[in-house]
């Protein structure tokens, strides 16, 4: 590969591929050439189940101002999240 | 008009360790004999654009192979496949030497090729082809199309690329052309720098053409990187360097 910029993670979860949905195993973050967008490089994201073939992949290539929108997104959905889960276990003793 | 025919098709061949993988061969109808042309697909995978350019190693009058680097990985889609294989941080030099000689040799025992086989690929491809002529003295002439981590910094060692290509320049076995993108960054002009130092230093046959207003894979008419003069200038070059180390 040419730039070797390449972050992988585990991932629990689902994805759906030209397949249908699948159990996703792990997201691969990289920069590197495109296979569709009409970009010279692009942040591509691949939602994979690697003990699956190839076709398990949910894959996104976007611009880098792209992916730096999608990580302010992501950030903001998981702060209120964290905000609504912390929330339950008051409710719940209260309800008790 | 003369009657111009070819045949192009899928066949399994013998791989690294003698595996079999699968590969994509184009000629042109005839007896022959052709001289050969291995192809080494790049990062993006072993897809459509590669089909195409073996064809066109046919259409000039070549007996082409492109093999698969990425069989081991599963069938799919190219993209997909390539994907696969990005994450895994591409394939081990070691597997792809023997991938690609059982490519040439594959093509050597054809009764259509005749003496000379040469040898190209582009992007990763490049940085391959390069390395693969250095690690073997059985193709007669190889071309570089923007290698990728020829030049390898020193942080950059991972185990499947322990080696960086350009410290095996002393080794490399044919004459060598190279066609670079002043605007790419992977390969940078820097390390273009380097490496045509190197082939220097050690008294390489080679050539280097360096264009502007290109950058990395200024010949993939389907990416906004296409460079329509630069890419047809390159293909002249190609043809032209194949023609004087192949013939015969």
């Amino acid at each position: 590969m040419c730039t070797s910029i390449v972050e992988v993670v585990r991932a629990e979860g689902a994805g759906k591929s030209m397949d249908g949905w699948f159990p996703v195993s792990h997201a691969v973050v990289s920069y590197d050439h495109p296979n569709h967008a009409l970009l010279d490089d692009a942040i591509i994201i691949d939602f994979v189940n690697q003990d699956r073939g190839p076709g398990a992949r949910a894959a996104v290539e976007l611009t880098l101002e792209s992916a730096k929108a999608l990580q302010g997104a992501l950030a903001r959905a998981i702060a209120a999240a964290e905000a609504e889960e912390n929330e339950l276990p008051r409710l719940r003793a209260t309800a008790a | 008009m003369a009657y111009e025919s070819m045949i192009a098709e899928s066949v399994t061949i013998p791989g690294n360790n003698h595996e079999p993988i699968s590969a994509y061969a184009a000629r042109p109808m005839g007896p022959g004999p052709f001289p050969g042309v291995v192809l080494i697909h790049h990062l993006p995978g072993w897809g459509e654009f590669y089909r195409e350019m073996t064809r066109k190693f046919a259409h000039h009058g070549y007996a082409a192979i492109s093999h698969n680097l990425y069989h081991r990985l599963g069938e799919g889609h190219a993209d997909d496949v390539a994907a696969k294989a990005r994450a895994e941080g591409g394939v081990a030099d070691d597997q792809m030497v023997g991938d690609t000689e059982g490519a040439v040799e594959w093509l050597r025992a054809q009764p259509y090729v005749g003496s000379k086989v040469g040898l190209i690929g582009s992007c990763s491809g490049g940085r391959q082809a390069f390395l693969y002529a250095c690690r073997r003295d059985n193709v007669d002439a190889v071309v570089e199309l923007w290698g990728g981590r020829v030049v390898q910094a020193e942080d950059d060692r991972p185990a499947k690329q322990p080696i960086p290509p350009i410290s095996l320049t002393k080794d490399l076995s044919c004459p060598l052309l190279g066609l670079f993108g002043n605007d790419d960054r992977a390969p940078s002009p820097e390390q273009v720098d380097q490496h045509e130092a190197e082939l220097k230093a050690h008294n390489k046959d080679y050539a280097f053409h360096r264009y502007d207003g290109a950058g990395h894979g200024f010949f993939y008419y389907h990416r906004p990187m296409y460079r329509v003069e630069q890419a047809m200038d390159g293909w002249e070059k190609i043809f032209a360097f194949f023609s004087k180390h192949l013939a015969g």
